[in-house]
């Protein structure tokens, strides 16, 4: 198969995958066993490209055309290449999460909640692959509407609750800010396409460049940029691995990912430095990186302070991109995959407890380390690996964005990342040596834990990721040189 | 025999009236209803296509000649016009026959489909017509027809509803009649042609003002423009549902589609848009209405009324996009009217199904129905969607060009308030769906299926085009500029 036809190809895959997993929804052996074939043929279609974009083709293919000039269009470059491998190779683990998380829980409507979650992963690639910001703008919306269903998958009233914040957030932003701001970069530039060095210069004075930026940065509510961010704690509600996949992976990613590629690719960095536009991001991400840190420490609830913390690293990214150097993009752009690996063994972690305990709170899970010692290690591994520190792939992002920080000579990103190691330091490694080394509560003399590690299904997925993070140390070379064909 | 076509369009659904009424009490007026809608589909869709190939098409009805005789002109606005009527008209045919049979007793139904195949052949008429005097006459078989059908709605306040529509539609016809009478005191044709040639010699007049004035006015009414909308909640909420849906997605459209066709082909642009200037007041009562409209539909507690409000509303877009009176704003209202058409057809169709299966269209009679009628349900959410205007539906298209348009002037009050309502959109719609989705039903009530097949497949078909013209749209954009580049003079 030639690249452009896997381009096109590729997006379908969990799209047919959805339509066959509601066919074979009334056998739930069947049904799984689609789900994790259509995550491996996804991924041996999107792995063999990176090879490929790094050797420096840009494979490139066109859908149809919606409106004259607007094609819905496919094209490949390093960033997508890193955000479609994460969102599939990561898929297929969730899948297998999801199987023993949702059969333990005994979930109910297991159905609808595999094909949300293929349709949404279809839409994520279609975000990797887009051509142009129309094209994003259409999968964008798809993976918010997809994904609405698993939000509220409970259907009670606080899932009911939770989706219209997650639907209001997101559509809000995205019809207001994201829409306008695409369709006024058409009427000023007569063309969407993402071109390397961007398509802006020359085609707007500093003023409207300084507005479109904030419309497409507060547009993007994916990206959890405060004050847009209160969707992805709202979105908890859901269960674990939609958690897991969706709130710390794809579409999250998606946003950040989108924010990015507009930078680099709709702006261009030189325009930014430029004109200074950029100046009021690199502060509102810096704030948004101390404030989510700040609040993931009230938090006692475990997923509501990992969506804090999520909230957090996404701004790592914008951050990369807003600080508009070299460095700084490509430590954005592979934050990406990094924390990726390591925010989804953290969810895992904290859906397995739940499965085996049924404990949400971080104050309840004292001791239970000694009942669980996979499970924590691979929360330990998952920690050490968000705050950055050798041997896990998270310190390399970090590195490259202190540097880029460096290189754009502006000190407060620099103290902004230090301070948030500290903090991460601080919320996220109590709880798995609370685990380990503290008594459990309320526990007489003699007696011992009645909980035990919950099923392989979720055990293992979360030792693979956590494996994940250390392989990403030693790797993270090949990943920069991906990267480094950007822009 | 294509020659022909332009008076048999008229033809089929005017001696399709009669002919029910002679079927009498039988189930046949349903039949003869329902083969003259298809026909008359047939016969549309002949049009559209030889006037896309071919260009436009003049029909001297009679044969008399055009100042004397009255001339039927099809160009592509009136074709696209004409096809939305006809298709509507045959699928809320195709889907009527169960909630009529419901709705409707029996002793009444053929006149109930003699009604409905008056009321086609005014809106019809009224579109493919050259000649003024002659859309009042169509416009008039129309409305009376309408009047009929929204009083054979099976609650009592549907007289009301009728009653108020006659009032405020007749004063509009009538005004509308005296702009008409004005404009021939003035240049002696009622040709549209004629006019729109004699038109600018006399264009100073205060008489042509007046003309002018009593025009807008009366064809606002008509096509429920805000602040002259009242009549219109009250009509499709008690309206036979099969009624609503019809109404809803062609009869203000027609309206408007008068509104475009006077502004444009008889009074100018140049008249209409530069010596008055009935932009600004229309695009200012076109953002109020869809702002405010929008607005009142969050709050309504019955479906049909909260797809009513929505309606003004979505006329607003249309207005606005008139009253940018430049190729993408022409192009954004013409979509629109044609996609809203699609949308609340569809829309209005799942709402038949859910009264003809619950027996009413309170939002509490949707409770829990995304189990029990999965499919009118989903359906619903689709073409909620396309309300919202979500990509690769056919409200995107549209919002995409208004947008566009508002940007290109500066109207960047426009572009926040359509955007806006976008928002309010995704509100009112979702009441819905949360009401089907997670409110359960009722215990006491009796279990609720599934609509019957032939209601599912009309609506679906609706609601499935507004997913392929929102995907393909180089017809329904095509045929969109084409008519907004020849009404604006033919240059973009």
């Amino acid at each position: 198969m030639t690249h452009e036809m896997t381009l096109l190809v590729a997006p379908l895959v969990p799209l047919i995958g959805a339509a066959l997993v509601g066919l074979t929804g009334r056998s739930p052996n069947l049904r799984e066993t689609v789900s994790v074939v259509t995550g491996l043929v996804l991924l041996a279609l999107v792995a063999p490209l990176a090879p490929a974009v790094m050797n420096g083709a840009r494979p490139e293919a066109t859908v149809l055309e919606v409106l004259p000039g607007l094609p819905i269009a496919f094209a490949l470059e390093p960033l997508g290449m890193v955000f479609a491998l994460v969102a599939s190779g990561l898929w297929i683990v969730t899948t297998l999460y999801a199987i023993g998380y949702m059969r333990a829980h005994d979930e109910p409507s297991q159905t609808r909640f595999y094909v949300c979650f293929a349709l949404a992963i279809s839409a994520s690639v279609g975000i990797a692959f887009a051509a142009n910001l129309f094209t994003l703008f259409i999968f964008y919306e798809a993976l918010t509407l997809s994904t609405y269903p698993l939000v509220t998958h409970s259907r009670t009233a606080e899932a009911m609750r939770s989706g219209r914040v997650y639907l209001g957030v997101l559509l809000t932003t995205s019809i207001s800010f994201l829409l306008l701001a695409v369709i006024w970069t058409w009427f000023l530039t007569g063309t969407l396409d993402f071109t390397p060095g961007g398509i802006l210069a020359g085609k707007a004075g500093p003023m409207t460049i300084g507005i479109l930026l904030a419309l497409f940065a507060f547009g993007t509510g994916k990206a959890a940029l405060m004050p847009f961010h209160k969707w992805l704690p709202a979105a908890m509600v859901a269960p674990t691995p939609v958690s897991a996949l969706l709130h710390a992976v794809a579409v999250v990613k998606a946003g950040v990912f989108t924010v990015m590629k507009v930078i680099v690719y709709i702006f261009g960095l030189d325009l930014l430095t430029e004109t200074g536009a950029n100046e009021w991001l690199i502060y509102v991400s810096s704030g948004t990186i101390v404030l989510a840190s700040l609040i993931a420490m009230t938090k006692d609830n475990l997923k509501a302070r990992l969506a804090y913390s999520t909230i957090s690293q996404l701004s790592y990214i914008v951050l990369g991109a807003a600080l508009a150097t070299q460095a700084a993009m490509i430590g954005g752009s592979m934050h990406i995959a990094m924390h990726a690996f390591g925010k989804i063994t953290l969810f895992f972690c904290a859906g397995a407890i739940y499965v085996a305990t049924h404990k949400k709170n971080i104050s309840d899970m004292e001791g239970l380390g000694r009942a669980m010692p996979l499970t924590f290690a691979a929360f330990f591994i998952g920690s050490l690996s968000v705050i950055g520190l050798p041997p896990l792939g998270g310190m390399w992002s970090k590195w490259f964005l202190v540097l880029g920080a460096a290189d754009a000579g502006r000190m407060i990103p620099i103290v902004v990342l230090m301070v948030s190691s500290l903090l991460n330091v601080a919320y996220l490694l109590p709880i798995p040596l609370r685990a380990f080394f503290r008594a459990p509560k309320g526990l007489a003399a003699g007696e011992t834990l009645k909980y035990a590690e919950a099923p392989a299904f979720c055990l293992v997925p979360l030792c693979v990721t956590a494996l994940g993070c250390v392989v990403l140390f030693f790797y993270a070379d090949t990943i920069y040189r991906l990267l480094e064909g950007m822009g | 025999m294509i020659a022909e076509h332009p008076v048999i369009q008229v033809l089929i659904p005017l001696l399709g009236a009669p002919l029910c009424v002679l079927a009498a009490r039988g189930v046949f007026a349903y039949w003869v209803a329902l083969a003259c809608s298809l026909a008359s589909l047939f016969v549309a869709t002949r049009l559209l296509t030889s006037v896309m190939a071919t260009g436009p098409i003049v029909y001297e009805l009679g044969g008399w000649a055009a100042p004397w005789g009255i001339e039927y002109r099809i160009g592509p606005l009136n074709s696209f016009v004409l096809l939305l009527v006809a298709l509507l008209g045959a699928l809320v045919m195709l889907a009527a026959k169960k909630s009529v049979d419901s709705e409707i007793p029996r002793e009444r139904r053929h006149f109930f489909y003699a009604a409905m195949m008056l009321c086609q052949t005014g809106l019809l008429g009224i579109t493919i017509t050259g000649d003024a005097f002659n859309v009042f006459v169509f416009l008039e078989i129309a409305a009376l027809s309408s009047y009929i059908l929204i009083a054979m709605g099976h609650q009592r306040r549907a007289l009301y509803a009728s009653y108020q529509y006659l009032i405020m539609g007749t004063i509009g016809s009538t005004f509308i009649l005296i702009s008409i009478g004005l404009l021939y005191q003035m240049t002696g044709t009622l040709n549209m042609a004629d006019l729109a040639a004699r038109l600018p010699a006399v264009g100073d007049t205060r008489t042509v003002l007046i003309s002018f004035a009593f025009f807008m006015v009366g064809v606002s009414l008509k096509m429920a423009l805000f602040p002259l909308h009242m009549w219109l909640p009250n009509a499709y909420t008690y309206a036979p549902s099969a009624v609503s849906a019809f109404l809803a997605a062609t009869a203000t459209k027609v309206a408007v589609y008068v509104m475009i066709r006077f502004l444009f082909s008889i009074y100018g642009p140049a008249f209409a848009f530069e010596k008055i200037d009935v932009s600004q007041i229309l695009g200012a009562l076109a953002l109020v209405g869809i702002v405010l409209m929008s607005a009142a539909a969050i709050f309504q507690t019955n479906v049909k009324r909260l797809l009513a409000y929505s309606s003004v509303a979505q006329i607003g877009y249309i207005v606005l996009g008139i009253s940018f009176a430049n190729v993408n704003g022409l192009t954004g209202g013409i979509v629109h009217l044609f996609n809203h058409g699609l949308m609340k057809g569809g829309l209005f169709l799942t709402v038949a199904a859910v009264v003809y299966r619950v027996g009413s269209s309170d939002l509490n009679a949707f409770r829990g129905l995304g189990r029990s009628m999965p499919i009118t349900m989903f359906l619903f959410v689709l073409g909620g969607l396309g309300m919202i205007g979500v990509p690769l539906t056919v409200g995107f298209i549209s919002k995409w060009y208004l947008i566009l348009a508002a940007i290109e002037t500066g109207h960047w009050l426009a572009v926040a308030l359509v955007l806006l309502s976008s928002l309010l959109a995704v509100i009112y719609v979702w009441r819905v769906v949360e009401f089907a989705y997670f409110q359960p039903r009722d215990r006491s009530s009796d279990p609720v299926g599934e609509a019957p097949l032939s209601m599912l497949v009309p609506t679906a078909i609706l609601v499935l085009a507004t997913i392929v013209f929102g995907v393909s749209t180089e017809w329904t954009v095509g045929v969109a500029r084409a008519a907004a580049v020849f009404l604006l003079g033919g240059h973009s």
